[in-house]
């Protein structure tokens, strides 16, 4: 493929060369295990130590409150489940009908093996009713378990808020952050999130490395075991190329923070803003001011998801859709169907999902392309009169 | 990613015949907004009854817009009644395959071909009113999917839900599909034999033979479900079993029994084979 516009960095972004630079000595010579005795294994555990430094000060929180895991995913699997191992005597799990299913298909698993769970709904706007949430924190429930931001719409839950309600009730509180991570500023110091998971590769490191923060004094079972690495909080031996690339890519984050929340945000609107505007039955799904800065979720009516992205495709174009086609599965995404996005609407959502690395020349292209795909699909949609 | 193959995306990326012809002789709407793909096809016939032109339009994926395009490049020329005999893996052929899960999109294009030849004939789509509906999620009826599992040889639960979507929402009707599927395998198995001619055995025989029957024939079958069977006696013509396991609480035992169990036995033994359950 020659030319390569890639506005899918919510499914995974590019590695930047810095860190690609950083990770590389630990992939040739310097291969020694941190653990071992010897100065040239042992010497390693440095750079890991600099590195989980680097990730704290990103997210505003101490060293020692980082875990290494090998991605999201994993993170959030070892806070549910270590989270209910350590409280045997809970029953309850409570969580949103919009999480990714790494947090969804684990507490589904739960719910069979006779957890009570319970997924709290979404308004249009696709947020939570923080009243609903305060009445069902109670005694028996073992973890609180919400999104810091949607990955298909960007859209960012109160989650301070919502932080605060469930400490009050003195129960643990979980949030997958990997969206958000990078792309707003987080102060984990000052906020009553106690445990948070983030992926390197959704902010421009390799895939393979994620973290598990768990706030001083959170009680928590480990999920892997075998192994003292991470003091004995995650056991394997270090992806030390993957966690020192982490390193360098939160000090880049905290570089481009500005540059995220202006540049990057500005090209989001630009395109969306021009979509709406040149796209019949265009419609923003999600809720437009809470929000992350590049990211945006489209629903062209009467036309299908799948159609858009492979007409996109060919022309390089990079994007993503919660049309039922896409994955296989026979319904529309979840997270639409969550905010009560009409079926004729699901089917063709379209997000667009932008970094760093992407130019206005992109978005001018993308913008002057997509009015020509959604105008071809609706002559042939037997839905449009 | 899917899978496409070139032809596929040609068709999708070039369809031939898009669009809607005015005053047609036919008209065939399948699908819907809400199950994600959705088509309308019109025909217009010659002086003598041959499709003369046809035109479709197409909500959903390259697959369904593939699948509707390259369908009306076939029946052009066709009679009605020789376009009605294509069937969706006519489509899939011409197509050069399609990828598993999409062959939905090849069944839609048959459905709706068939609804505009019945919409010629005065008739309405019948579609809604025949048969009983297994998969409320997708409206898809028991007669259509035994029509698809006996068309394209399924014997899984998921392939079902990949050619006709049935089952695939909540997931609440896969056990009657699978029941749909072992009936009307049974019954294509009985098809294709030849009819064995039966003959006269001796009463140990043929208790020997129900044994045999029971053992190879029907207790896989049974198994399958968690399961099992027992032979009791055999009295005459009256065979008499005793449904074990899970099959002995399944509200629908006596289907199982009738359509299985004695099915297997006028094939492997003897027509006149009544089956009844030990009563307790």
């Amino acid at each position: 493929m020659s030319r390569v516009i890639y506005f899918d960095n919510n499914a995974t972004t590019q590695v930047a060369p810095e860190v690609f630079e950083a990770m590389k000595p630990f992939l040739t010579e310097l291969y020694g295990n941190p653990s071992s005795m010897h100065t040239f294994g042992g010497q390693v555990e440095h750079y890991i130590r600099s590195s989980r430094e680097s990730v704290a000060k990103l997210i505003g929180c101490d060293s020692s409150e980082i875990i290494f895991t090998s991605c999201g995913t994993e993170s959030d699997n070892a806070a549910i489940k270590g989270v209910l191992a350590a409280y045997p005597e809970k029953k309850k799990i409570i969580t949103t009908r919009v999480e990714h299913p790494a947090v969804l298909a684990p507490c589904r698993e739960l719910q069979g093996l006779g957890y009570k769970v319970v997924e709290l709904g979404v308004d249009k706007d696709g947020q939570i009713n923080l009243d609903e949430l305060k009445a069902e924190v109670d005694d028996d429930t073992a973890i609180v378990t919400i999104m810091y931001a949607n990955n298909e719409t960007g859209v960012i839950f109160q989650i301070d808020k919502i932080a605060e309600i469930v400490k009050s009730k003195d129960v643990v509180f979980h949030t997958d952050a990997v969206q958000a991570v990078g792309k707003i500023p987080l102060n984990l110091d000052k906020s009553n999130i106690d445990l948070l998971s983030l992926s390197g590769h959704k902010l421009h490191a390799p895939k393979g490395v994620g973290v598990l923060y768990i706030k001083k004094g959170t009680r928590i079972s480990p999920f892997i075991i075998g192994g003292h690495q991470e003091r004995g909080r995650r056991a394997g031996t270090e992806n030390v190329a993957g966690i020192v690339a982490l390193g360098k890519a939160a000090e880049l984050a905290i570089e481009y923070m500005e540059e995220e929340n202006t540049k990057v945000k500005k090209l989001r609107d630009k395109l969306e803003n021009a979509l709406l505007k040149s796209c019949k039955d265009a419609k923003l799904n999600g809720d437009k001011i809470n929000r992350l800065p590049n990211t945006t979720n489209i629903s062209f009516e009467f036309i299908e998801g799948e159609a858009i992205l492979l007409l996109l495709n060919q022309f390089g174009i990079c994007a993503s859709s919660g049309s039922a086609c896409t994955s296989g599965a026979l319904e529309p995404s979840h997270v639409m169907r969550a905010m009560g996005v009409p079926f004729t609407a699901a089917h063709g959502s379209t997000r667009f999902s932008l970094s760093r690395y992407n130019t206005e020349e992109e978005v001018d292209f993308v913008i002057e392309k997509m009015p020509l795909i959604v105008n071809r699909l609706r002559e042939l949609s037997p839905f449009v009169k | 990613m899917w899978d496409y193959n070139p032809k596929v995306m040609e068709y999708f990326l070039n369809p031939k015949n898009a669009g809607e012809i005015e005053n047609p002789d036919g008209v065939g709407e399948e699908g819907s907004l809400a199950c994600g793909d959705a088509l309308k096809l019109t025909f217009k016939l010659d002086k003598e009854g041959r499709i003369a032109d046809a035109k479709f339009k197409t909500f959903g994926c390259a697959s369904a817009i593939a699948s509707a395009s390259i369908m009306t490049e076939m029946i052009k020329g066709l009679t009605l009644d020789e376009a009605s005999k294509i069937t969706n893996k006519d489509i899939v052929e011409k197509l050069g395959g399609l990828p598993e899960q999409k062959m939905h999109c090849s069944v839609m294009g048959m459905e709706a071909l068939q609804a505009a030849i019945a919409n010629y004939h005065g008739e309405k789509a019948k579609k809604k009113v025949e048969g009983k509906i297994v998969c409320t999620c997708f409206g898809v009826t028991d007669i259509e999917i035994e029509k698809v599992v006996l068309e394209n040889n399924l014997d899984s639960v998921e392939q079902v839900t990949n050619y006709c979507k049935a089952g695939g929402g909540c997931g609440s009707c896969r056990g009657e599909i699978q029941m749909i599927i072992d009936k009307v395998r049974g019954k294509k198995e009985e098809g294709v034999q030849t009819v064995p001619t039966h003959k006269k055995l001796t009463n140990i025989q043929k208790i020997q033979l129900i044994q045999k029957t029971i053992n190879e024939q029907i207790r896989p079958l049974l198994k399958a479900h968690g399961g099992d069977i027992d032979l009791i006696d055999v009295e005459g013509s009256k065979v008499i079993v005793a449904f074990r396991g899970m099959c002995s609480q399944c509200p629908t035992a006596e289907f199982t029994m009738k359509d299985v169990v004695e099915a297997r036995l006028h094939e492997f033994v003897s027509e006149d084979i009544i089956v009844e359950e030990q009563t307790v």
